[in-house]
């Protein structure tokens, strides 16, 4: 049988070869990052994948430390959390780090999400790795709502409760569907068991699997750019595009940059605002668990207030559980919504720019709302952004297609 | 062998006979899994029906029970208390207990409950499942005549634990299987059977 040779690259030979001839090292260390050419024109809206690939090993580190002194049952989980938070060697850090962490990862995961939709990054021919995000952020969701639970604390029992509750609202199944998540008549030791199983097993494992589809599936159609064109159709007498530079070292040593700077503000939050005024760390979660009585305002952590604040706005349980889901699950048709030939936002006309714009203050306006106690004024302001949420998916094949575009170049361009 | 030699027939019978047995295979494996989410037998046995002893209870006096590691609460209903039932009866959602199963036939009355006096209902709020505030002065919530005010979100109910028009939560709270042993003994969580 032929020896198979390496068929590009430098001649190599020795240790390097011995490797290639028996795994593709080289050939996948050039597909994806030494010879994968990405735009030349990326800026700082590109950064937020790379970062959360960073807050993705700061928790899965993190987290494997705070198992091992962590305990999850309801007789010793508050406990065990107060164990490390006081006597374990730097405990506080490695638990602040994880809890810094899970706000970071959903502040970085919507920038990222936020940039697809400036850009346009989740229209033909990227729909797919669009669909794999969007799994992600689910997949994300649950990962921090179960973990929420672990602490015990008040507002980790409580907010499990309300949100599987949720789950009853579904006609006929659902009294049995809430039964079977949480294994028990109440949110027990059976439940908190589960959820730390789903946290630190099932839901990791699935988050990983997921982000490396994620970057196989970009790494064959090739990143988008802040023209919105494809760089692939202009290409050098070497097959290289002409606006594209390797990975690696360019685009790594910018990100290395926004690491760096995306450490400092991590670092600083860490150390100097750890709950951030409740935000981060709810007050109600240093009490310990009790069956008895619910803390008088409950509010999911801010990540999940925008869709909180949708589900209160609806005086019905059913209706408020099922507009509650479709928000979450809209941005997912975001690729066949979307009916306009422009990708970026650069060359769109004014009716994207103003639903976009009204979009974002909808869902700053909604995560606020959810936060705060439901007061008739606050329901009434949270029914209308509602109403805007729902409008920009929803009116967005109209929108988009009327919209007037502007010519779009051939190069990438070097304005911000 | 050539291309032509093939049985097509066969070989589609045999893929799809393999398919049809794995999935079963894979299905029947599946149950054990799943059936261990299920509530187990000491969760079982931990939901036994619990027994709340009346005797030393006041009128207008309430207890907190827990069963199934749910929140009961046993009212002992003054005359006040009763009288007012009537008194919202427009504004309520389901004033008739007309959704089954929020109570057994048994309590699917006026009062909602075996004897007037005593009303036992689940402390969890149908909305999301909060547990209710006892409010019988209604000082936490405007616009009614006392009952049990949900802090979560906003929901009322009355004396008997019916929901009033106008809030999230959508049905009355939840009436236990219960039953008199005696005139000062409850057992909660059964309704038939021996003692």
């Amino acid at each position: 049988m032929a020896r198979i040779e390496a068929e590009v690259g430098k001649p190599q030979g020795g240790f390097m070869k011995w490797i290639d001839d028996r795994f593709p090292f080289t050939k996948t260390m050039e597909h994806h990052v030494t010879r994968y050419y990405a735009s030349k024109n990326f800026n700082w809206w590109y950064v937020f994948g790379v970062l959360a690939f960073v807050v993705l090993a700061i928790q899965l580190i993190t987290g494997i430390f705070l198992t091992m002194n962590y305990k999850p049952s309801a007789a010793e989980a508050f406990a065990s959390v107060e164990y490390i938070m006081r006597d374990l060697e730097w405990g506080w850090l490695i638990r602040y780090m994880h809890s810094t962490g899970a706000s970071f990862f959903f502040i970085v995961v919507y920038l990222h999400m936020f940039r697809a939709m400036l850009y346009g990054s989740y229209k033909k021919p990227r729909e797919l790795i669009w669909l794999i995000g969007m799994l992600i952020f689910f997949v994300l969701m649950a990962e921090g709502f179960a973990g929420y639970l672990l602490p015990w604390g008040q507002m980790s029992y409580w907010g499990a409760q309300v949100i599987i509750s949720l789950f009853g609202a579904i006609p006929v199944i659902g009294d049995t569907l809430v039964e079977f998540i949480r294994g028990d008549y109440s949110i027990s030791d059976i439940t908190l068991n589960r959820f730390f199983a789903l946290h630190v097993i099932l839901l990791p494992l699935a988050l990983i699997a997921l982000v490396f589809v994620h970057i196989v599936a970009l790494h064959e159609v090739g990143s988008n750019n802040p023209d919105g064109i494809e760089i692939k159709e202009k290409k050098g007498p070497d097959g290289v595009p002409l606006d594209g530079v390797p990975f690696h070292p360019h685009h790594t040593s910018k990100d290395l940059v926004a690491i760096i700077v995306f450490l400092m503000i991590f670092a600083s939050v860490v150390f100097f605002a750890p709950e951030m005024g409740g935000l981060f760390l709810e007050h109600a979660n240093f009490e310990p668990a009790n069956v008895t009585a619910t803390p008088e305002h409950i509010a999911p952590v801010w990540y999940y207030t925008p869709y909180y604040a949708i589900l209160r706005a609806v005086p019905d349980k059913l209706w408020g559980f099922i507009l509650f889901a479709i928000a979450v699950v809209l941005p997912v048709f975001l690729p066949w919504l979307d009916r306009c030939r422009v990708r970026s936002i650069r060359y769109r006309g004014w009716m994207y720019k103003t639903a976009l714009t009204v979009f974002v203050i909808s869902f700053i306006a909604l995560g606020w709302l959810g936060l705060q106690a439901a007061t008739p004024t606050y329901v009434m302001f949270a029914r209308i952004f509602s109403a805007l949420y729902f409008a920009f998916f929803l009116l967005m094949p109209f929108y988009t297609a009327m919209d007037k575009t502007k010519p779009v170049p051939d190069r990438v361009v070097y304005h911000a | 062998m050539t291309e032509d030699d093939l049985d097509r027939n066969r070989r589609h019978f045999l893929t799809v006979a393999t398919v049809v047995t794995g999935v079963a295979g894979a299905g029947m494996a599946a149950i054990p899994f799943i059936s261990s989410l299920q509530p187990s037998a000491r969760a079982q046995a931990m939901g036994a029906p619990v027994e709340v002893p009346l005797g030393s209870m006041q009128p207008g006096e309430m207890i907190r029970v827990m069963w199934r590691g749910r929140l009961v609460f046993v009212l002992r209903r003054d005359e006040k208390m009763l009288d007012k039932l009537p008194v919202d009866r427009d504004q309520l959602r389901d004033p008739n207990s007309e959704v089954a199963d929020q109570q057994p036939d048994y309590a699917a009355n006026e009062t909602r409950s075996i004897k007037p006096e005593y009303l036992v209902v689940e402390g969890s709020c149908t909305h999301l499942g909060c547990a209710p505030l006892e409010d019988f002065d209604a000082t936490l919530a405007p616009d009614y005549a006392g009952g049990f005010f949900c802090p979560c979100h906003g929901s009322k109910f009355d004396f008997a634990g019916r929901v009033f028009k106008g809030v999230p939560a959508p049905t009355n709270l939840r009436v236990p299987p219960h039953r008199f042993v005696r005139d000062d003994l409850i057992l909660i969580g059964q309704d038939s059977g021996a003692a």
